[in-house]
Parts: structure tokens; C-alpha cells; sequence
């Protein structure tokens, strides 16, 4: 039986069972390859760099290219300065990225490992640029690990160097979310008449195109002259508190730049916070194709409705994504019973709650820090009809026959979701279609002869 | 001289360090450098200890398979290997200890103690490995003393995994844990008697798309029995009965070798080396076995069985064939193993080996690849994305196989790609894996999709 369900109820007090986050370093990874001409590198053991990559790999199908002190005994007894200074020499010889950026793993931590003092005291070319996030695997999860290296950016490039603030530009900061996300969020932000400056940004480096050629360096990314300038900017937006809050807060703290907090864009009601928050800001007109699109989603939402309304459904993933997630399937009427992210945080299952019982739902489970082995359990004691969630959903979809919409990271098991946006009114569309059409899908495959019906 | 090591120099991907990791077959006098540690701050293909540790175990279908140490090392090798079970799916969950910071500063010992009682209390599993990760080993844990404990309060085996990453960025040293902590499970109890039989253990065998099961059919045609693969599909039960085997048959040396030899000393049990990737290598292996066992009946079934399944594939394979004469293939894969099968079998096809690599492959293997290669092919040990790419393109490639990170290299290239990685989902072994290997050499190889690339780049088709 392909679960790890025990036939007794017993209490899961301690460690991870089928855990639903991950470490650290593979968040700073991502958030680095968001710089155009970025060699993430990470300090530490072999092994941790080329599970990030894979992980990686996996989710995007795409290139991702990392360096590793590769640490071995003897760096592990006497501290690892020395490979990270062969490391930053040997990387601008052979691979001559613009700029490297560092990240410890458990070990270079615990270690103890000084990589300001160690970035100083090593050989950089002139014009090159090292910049460090420490990740300790131990603490917090990959979301965490993303915004160290958000913040990295932030304190080694960011600087305010003009008198007035640039009036007509927004820095966004995306959050962990896919290229194509971020380049919808692009979109709607250039479609107000907006100049921006988005990092970290994946856009054309996780979803570039084959072309028979081998870049090393793809095209996209945030320039580091585009990171610095952030510090002129007029606004900051950060989408997602977990992941972009904390380098909100230090451009404003270093820069002066006004940080304005949002959810990442999923949903109606985040996407109109988010157009409407740039246009109160930049007095920018929105324009008629958005109001469409909008008024497509709400079309959409009413034609299909009684597919998915009063439906229970369960949430698990990163918490940047499930918060908006949950607020919109409140809005398509379905009634997010469990939601779970891995990360640890109060203020989630605060900001859950007051969502869920804002709705009128009193009977609802939230909880920050768990994992898959509890979200089974209730589960199975009372079940749901929808999981939304990442690819590790799919034992308990099949153990429990539930269907599962996939959403997040990782998606390991299908393609193509690295380059359809879930975020902006496009994304609820999709959003609506792969929900709507898995309960329509369910119902043709479970129904008797005399139920299946052509028209739903 | 175009392709001799000279090149590692001076070209981007390549620096002077790694000149003797690189040989062009016939030109070079000196021998490759191999299991050296990789350079710092190499993009390398290589992984850890814990690793290869994990890759070894985790097959066992019915022990818990606990990662002491942060959370990362759990999620990454949650049930990544296509390794199939045909009982319990137990090692197909994910158990870590979720080290915290206090953890790391005051000592993981009582954690580790509290997670292994709440999961046997859950489960009841027959076995527990416990593995040690980088923190753990540097914070010094005393994981051997936490599993006995462990072990004696609730009667089964709790064995701990010295499998800390940083002891070497080599799998191999990884595969020698695993190994080590296999003898341990096997090793009778004092006073506990091992009944000896006529079947056979098949080492190195991990069941991936149920290779295991294909080779037991054609094992189990020809009369003999397996008792248990180290570690496809087994269960420990099944391995606690290995040291009563007459035989241990090989397949992946680099992680087997070590235990194939102890179980020779330890309990007499002679062993072979066999391929079962090809069809005339599974034909070879089959028959080699039957030799050993020295019945005619065996040996006259093992004929028939060979004659009737080449008959029965040669004629499939043919047409691959056909499509596939005179391309060009690259290799690069982790062990010298796979990458001599994989030769064959590429060779078999009419197909030109013009790259062959590995990640931990070692000095005497690397000789044999070689010599199975025609002059001017490249041969390189712990190769870099750059390298691997220069090599592609110069040698003009047409197709690679690989594993997940240089998948998508060569399809950005415009390369075809055939997954020989230990998390493949195709079963590639035997006469009827021999088929499935052409096919997947063909659809990726001739994948209409490539015509549509060079058109939409303006190039004539």
C-alpha cells in the first residue's frame, strides 16, 4: 500500500514524516540565478549543490548551473576559508560570471565559517562583484533561504546615489515564484505604463528557449546596474511576506525607498491589490485590456461556479502561496478545510485564520511547520475533495482517490507549469480550468452509464 | 592532435588542473587521473557521501529509512529512485529528524532517540537505518550508540549510516557505508543458524523498472533461484538469508564489490561479475551462471532460453538499427559499469561512441573503456557542464546518455538524451531491455521535433 498511514491513530510529535519543505540553500540558489550573469555557489559539502541542482532541474527542466567549495575532511576540521577563496578564484577563471553568489549550507555554518571576512580577504577581478546570503539548513526552510539572498542583493548592491527619488519606477520583488509569474507580473506592471525594476528575476534563464546553443549565462535576469538603481527607486512592492518582506524592509531602511507589502498576485482580489496599489501610487491609468481580463475571470467564475462551490479542499506549500490561494478558492465558494505550509511562522496560521473564519467556516485546521504525514491523517479522518498542492501530494491523492491540482514547488511529475502563470487575472483562468476540470473529470470517469452527460 | 588534452587549457571550461582528467583514446601516453577529489568551486556532476550511501539502501523496501540531520537531505532523496517494490512501499516515504538550530548547538542524540521510538512504535518496521549527515558528523553525534541503544529496547536491527557528506564528495566512499552497514544487517546472531541453499544473491541489482523481476524470470526458466538483490525489491528478511546462498552474482561493481568480497570471506559464498545490459552480454551472464552451477540441465535450458529470446529480439532490434547506424553517441554516467555496458550496447546499435565519462570511475576501469574504444574518442573523469557541452558540440554528437543534470544540456543543444541514471523509470536490462534501450535511443535520436528546431533557426532540413 502506497501510504504511511499507520492502522492505529498515533500522535506524530516529533521530526518529519514526508516533510512539506526544504532546506535553505536551494531557496538562495534560485533567488541567485535571478541575476543575470549570477554563478550561484555554495559553500559546503558536494552533495548539497547537486541536489539543489537536480531539485532544481526537476521542477524547471531547464539548466542550473552552481558551484560548490566541495568541501571535503580537512575543510571540515580546519574551516573552509581556504576553499572558498580557491573556489571564487577558480570560478572567474574558468566560468567568468559577472558575479558569484555565495551561500552556506549546515555545514559551512556550523563550522562557523566568516564569509564577509573571507569574500574580503579573496582575489576578485577587477569590475567582478561577490555577494553572500548565510542559509543555515537548520533554520527556517527554503523560503527562508530565498529571502537571505533577496536581502544579499539588497545589502551588497542596492544604493541610493541620485538626489530624488525616480518618480515613475516601482521595484518588485517577486517572491518564489516561476518565471512565468514573474513575467506576468512584468506585464500587468508595463501594461499600467510603469517603469520597473524586478529582482531577483527568472524570466528567461528557468524558461529559456532551445536554441542549439548553449548559454551559460542566459539572457534574463536582474542586472546588478538594475539591483543598484533599486535604491532610486520611488516604491517598493514585496509579494509575499515570507519571501520578499525582509529586503523590502532593509532597501527602506538603507535607501529610503517606501516598501509596500502585498500578496503574491493570485487570485482577483490580490491582483486588484496589486493593480490598484500601482495605480494609486503612480496615478496610472489602468488600462481597458485589464479591465477585460478581469471581467473575464468573473465570467468564468459564474459560468463554472456550481462545478466547484461548497467543494472542501485541502492546501499545502509555500506560504507566499497558499495565503493568496486560499483567499481565492474562499472566492470561488470552496472551503479550504486543512492548509499547511512547512515553513515555520505564527503569522501564517494568523493570516489563514482570519481569512477562513472572515468566510464563515469555523471547521478548518491550519498549521505552520507541519507535514504530509499529518495532513494524511486528517485526512483520512475526515476527508476532503480537492488537494492543491505540490507534486508530493500525489500519494495521498492516490491513497485517498482525491484529485490533485498541482500548484507550487516542486512539480516533478508534469511539464509546462514553469511557463503558464498562476499569478494576475490569466492565472485565475488557469486557476478556474485546472480546478473546475478536475472535479468535471472525476465525474466522467466515476459516474454510471446513465449519469455521463455531454454537456456539463 | 586536435582533440588531445592540450585543449583542457586556455578554453572556457577548462583549466589546467583538470589536463589529466581528460585523454583522448590512442593519443595519450599517460593514464587519466580519476577519484580525485572534484576542484573547488567546480560546477561538478558529483554528489556526497550520503548520497551514494542513500542510493545503496534506500531500495529495501520494508526498513525505515531515517536522514538524521536539517531537513534538506530528507526532501532531496524522498523516493527519487525508480527503484520498484512488490510489497511493502515503506522506503517510499520520507523520515528526517528536522535538525534545528538548538539541536545543532546542545547535541541531536535525544531527537534522534525520539524519532526512532515514535516511527517503530508507528510502524513496527523489521529495520531502521539511521544515516548521519554533514552536521551530524561535525557536531559528533553519537549516532552508533543511540541506534543500539534503539536496537536492544525493541528487538530489531537500528543501524546507523556513516554517511556524513563532507568525508568525500565521491559516491564510492558513500556505496562502502552503505555496504558496511549491509554486513551488519546480514551478520547472523550469535548462536543463529543460516540454512544453506542453491539460490543465489544478486548484488548491484536495484529493480529499476523492474529489472530485478526480468532477470529472476530468466534465472527462474533456467532452474536456479534468487534468494534477495542487494537492495532491488528486497526486504530484510530476505537479506538476513543471503549468507546462505552458493553464489553471489555482481552487476554494479563500484557499489558492490567490497560487500561481494566480504561475503566471500565472511561465509565462503563465491562470486561472479555479470552485465545483464545487452543482449549479448545477458547472454554471456546467463551462461557463465549456468557454468557455475555445472548442471546440464541448467546449462541446456540456459541455451534454449538464449536462443529463443535472441530470436525473438534480433529481429526488433534490427530495425532500430537500421535508423540509427553511423550516429554518434556520448556517454556520461556515474559509474565505469554502466558506461562499459552502455559502450556495448551503443556499439551494438551501429551507433559511434565518440564521448565516454563517469563521475567515480576508477583507474583499472577506465583502461577497460578504452580499450572497448575506437581511436580519437574522448575519455574524461568528474567532467563540468562546460567541458561535457565543448565536447558535444566538437565531436558532434547526436545523442547522450546520462542523468537528470545533463539531460537538460543536451536538449538545449539540440542532442537527444536516454536517462541511464539510477532513477530511470525504463527497464533496461535483459533481452527485452535491450529492445527498450534501441527504442529509446531511436525516439530521441530521430525525434521529429529536432527537423522543426533547425527549420525554425532557418537552416535546410
Amino acid at each position: 500500500m502506497l501510504e504511511c498511514m499507520p492502522k492505529a491513530r498515533s500522535e506524530h510529535t516529533t521530526g518529519k514524516i514526508n516533510p512539506a519543505k526544504t532546506c535553505q540553500p536551494i531557496g538562495a540558489m534560485y533567488a541567485a540565478l535571478g541575476i543575470h550573469g549570477c554563478l550561484p555557489h555554495s559553500h559546503g559539502s558536494q552533495g548539497c549543490c547537486a541536489y539543489h541542482r537536480m531539485h532544481l532541474t526537476r521542477h524547471f527542466r531547464d539548466q542550473v548551473l552552481a558551484s560548490s567549495s566541495s568541501f571535503t575532511e580537512g575543510a571540515s576540521v580546519f574551516g573552509g576559508a581556504a576553499n572558498l577563496k580557491t573556489s571564487i578564484k577558480n570560478i572567474f577563471d574558468i566560468y567568468n560570471p559577472e558575479i558569484i553568489a555565495v551561500h552556506t549550507t549546515c555545514l559551512s555554518e556550523t563550522i562557523g565559517d566568516d564569509i564577509p571576512t573571507i569574500i574580503k580577504q579573496s582575489e576578485i577581478p577587477e569590475g567582478k562583484i561577490v555577494i553572500h546570503a548565510n542559509t543555515p539548513s537548520y533554520q527556517g526552510s527554503h523560503i527562508t533561504g530565498f529571502s537571505n539572498m533577496v536581502k544579499g542583493m539588497v545589502t551588497y548592491l542596492a544604493e541610493r546615489d541620485e538626489e530624488t527619488l525616480r518618480q515613475k519606477r516601482v521595484n518588485i520583488i517577486p517572491g518564489f515564484i516561476n518565471p512565468a509569474d514573474m513575467r506576468e507580473i512584468k506585464r500587468i506592471t508595463s501594461d499600467l505604463g510603469i517603469d520597473m525594476i524586478m529582482f531577483p528575476d527568472t524570466t528567461d534563464v528557468l524558461d529559456s528557449p532551445l536554441t542549439s546553443k548553449y548559454e551559460m549565462y542566459p539572457e534574463g535576469g536582474a542586472t546588478i546596474a538594475q539591483i543598484r538603481a533599486s535604491g532610486n527607486s520611488r516604491l517598493t512592492l514585496t509579494l509575499g511576506h515570507w519571501s520578499s518582506d525582509a529586503a523590502g524592509a532593509l532597501l527602506q531602511e538603507k535607501c529610503g525607498v517606501p516598501c509596500i507589502p502585498l500578496k503574491v498576485p493570485i487570485g482577483l482580489k490580490a491582483t486588484d491589490d496589486l493593480i490598484m496599489t500601482l495605480k494609486e501610487k503612480f496615478d496610472a491609468v489602468v488600462p481597458k485590456s485589464l479591465t477585460i481580463e478581469r471581467g473575464q475571470v468573473v465570467d468564468t467564475l459564474i459560468d463554472t461556479h456550481f462545478h466547484y462551490q461548497g467543494k472542501k479542499v485541502a492546501i499545502f506549500g509555500d506560504p507566499d502561496l497558499v495565503i493568496p490561494l486560499t483567499e481565492f478558492v474562499l472566492t470561488m465558494g470552496m472551503i479550504p478545510t486543512y492548509i499547511i505550509t512547512g515553513t515555520p511562522g505564527r503569522q501564517f496560521e494568523d493570516e489563514v485564520s482570519a481569512m477562513i473564519e472572515a468566510a464563515g467556516i469555523q471547521d478548518y485546521i491550519v498549521k505552520a511547520e507541519g507535514d504530509l504525514f499529518e495532513l494524511h491523517q486528517w485526512i483520512k479522518e475526515k476527508p476532503v475533495e480537492l488537494l492543491l498542492g505540490t507534486s508530493y501530494g500525489k500519494y495521498i491523492a492516490r491513497a485517498e482517490d482525491i484529485p490533485l491540482v498541482r500548484v507550487g514547488f516542486p512539480i516533478l511529475d508534469r511539464a509546462v507549469h514553469p511557463l503558464m502563470p498562476i499569478t494576475g487575472y490569466r492565472g485565475c483562468l488557469r486557476l478556474i480550468e485546472m480546478i473546475s476540470n478536475a472535479f468535471l473529470e472525476r465525474r466522467d470517469r466515476d459516474c454510471l452509464d446513465e449519469d455521463f452527460e455531454l454537456v456539463l | 592532435m586536435e582533440y588531445d588534452c592540450s585543449l583542457a587549457s586556455g578554453r572556457t571550461g577548462c583549466i589546467s588542473e583538470r589536463q589529466n582528467s581528460i585523454i583522448t583514446t590512442g593519443k595519450n601516453k599517460s593514464r587519466i587521473h580519476c577519484a580525485d577529489d572534484s576542484l573547488a568551486g567546480a560546477v561538478s556532476q558529483r554528489a556526497c557521501v550520503f548520497c551514494g550511501a542513500r542510493v545503496v539502501l534506500n531500495p529495501i523496501t520494508d526498513a525505515i529509512h531515517l536522514v538524521h540531520g536539517p531537513i534538506g537531505c530528507a526532501t532531496y532523496t524522498w523516493d527519487i529512485r525508480g527503484s520498484l517494490s512488490s510489497g511493502s512501499e515503506m522506503y517510499r516515504h520520507s523520515f528526517s529528524t528536522d535538525l534545528k538550530e538548538k539541536d545543532v548547538v546542545f547535541g541531536g542524540e535525544p531527537k534522534l532517540a525520539a524519532c526512532i521510538d515514535e516511527v517503530v512504535t508507528k510502524y513496527r518496521p523489521p529495520a531502521v537505518f539511521v544515516y548521519s549527515t554533514c552536521v551530524v558528523g561535525m557536531i559528533g553525534d553519537d549516532i552508533i550508540t543511540v541506534c543500539k541503544n534503539a536496537s536492544e529496547c525493541y528487538g530489531i536491527d537500528v543501524i546507523p549510516v556513516e554517511s556524513s557528506g563532507f568525508i568525500s564528495g565521491n559516491k564510492i566512499v558513500g556505496y562502502r557505508a552503505a555496504a558496511e552497514a549491509l554486513m551488519k544487517l546480514i551478520r547472523p546472531k550469535p548462536g543463529e543458524i543460516i540454512e544453506k541453499t542453491r539460490k543465489l544473491n544478486f548484488l548491484g541489482e536495484y529493480n529499476l523498472g523492474g529489472e530485478k523481476w526480468l532477470i529472476e524470470r530468466y534465472l527462474n526458466e533456467i532452474g536456479i533461484e534468487v534468494n534477495v538483490a542487494f537492495t532491488g525489491d528486497s526486504t530484510v528478511a530476505a537479506l538476513k538469508l543471503s549468507p546462505g546462498s552458493c553464489l553471489n552474482i555482481v552487476q554494479c561493481t563500484g557499489s558492490m564489490h567490497w560487500v561481494a568480497t566480504n561475503l566471500e570471506k565472511e561465509y565462503g559464498i563465491p562470486y561472479l561479475d555479470v552485465n545483464f545490459f545487452g543482449a549479448e552480454n545477458t547472454a554471456e551472464s546467463l551462461r557463465r551462471i549456468a557454468a557455475f552451477y555445472d548442471d546440464p540441465e541448467i546449462i541446456r535450458k540456459a541455451e534454449i532460453l538464449i536462443e529463443h529470446e535472441l530470436a525473438r529480439i534480433t529481429p526488433e532490434i534490427d530495425k532500430y538499427r537500421k535508423k540509427l547506424a553511423g550516429k554518434r553517441a556520448a556517454i556520461y554516467v556515474g559509474g565505469a559499469f554502466k558506461a562499459v555496458a552502455l559502450i556495448r550496447q551503443m556499439k551494438d546499435l551501429g551507433m559511434e561512441v565518440v564521448v565516454t565519462g563517469t563521475q567515480t570511475g576508477k583507474q583499472e576501469e577506465y583502461e577497460t573503456i578504452s580499450g572497448l574504444l575506437s581511436e580519437g574518442t574522448i575519455v574524461v573523469d568528474d567532467a563540468n557542464p562546460a567541458e561535457i557541452e565543448r565536447f558535444l558540440l566538437d565531436m558532434k554528437v547526436d545523442v547522450m546518455a546520462g542523468g537528470v543534470k545533463e539531460r537538460v544540456l543536451a536538449y538545449k543543444l539540440g542532442i537527444g538524451f536516454v536517462d541511464h541514471n539510477h532513477d530511470r523509470k525504463e527497464c533496461l536490462a535483459g533481452f527485452d531491455g535491450a529492445i527498450t534501450f534501441a527504442r529509446e535511443v531511436y525516439i530521441t535520436t530521430c525525434s521529429p521535433v529536432w527537423k522543426r528546431l533547425k527549420l525554425s533557426i532557418g537552416e535546410e532540413t
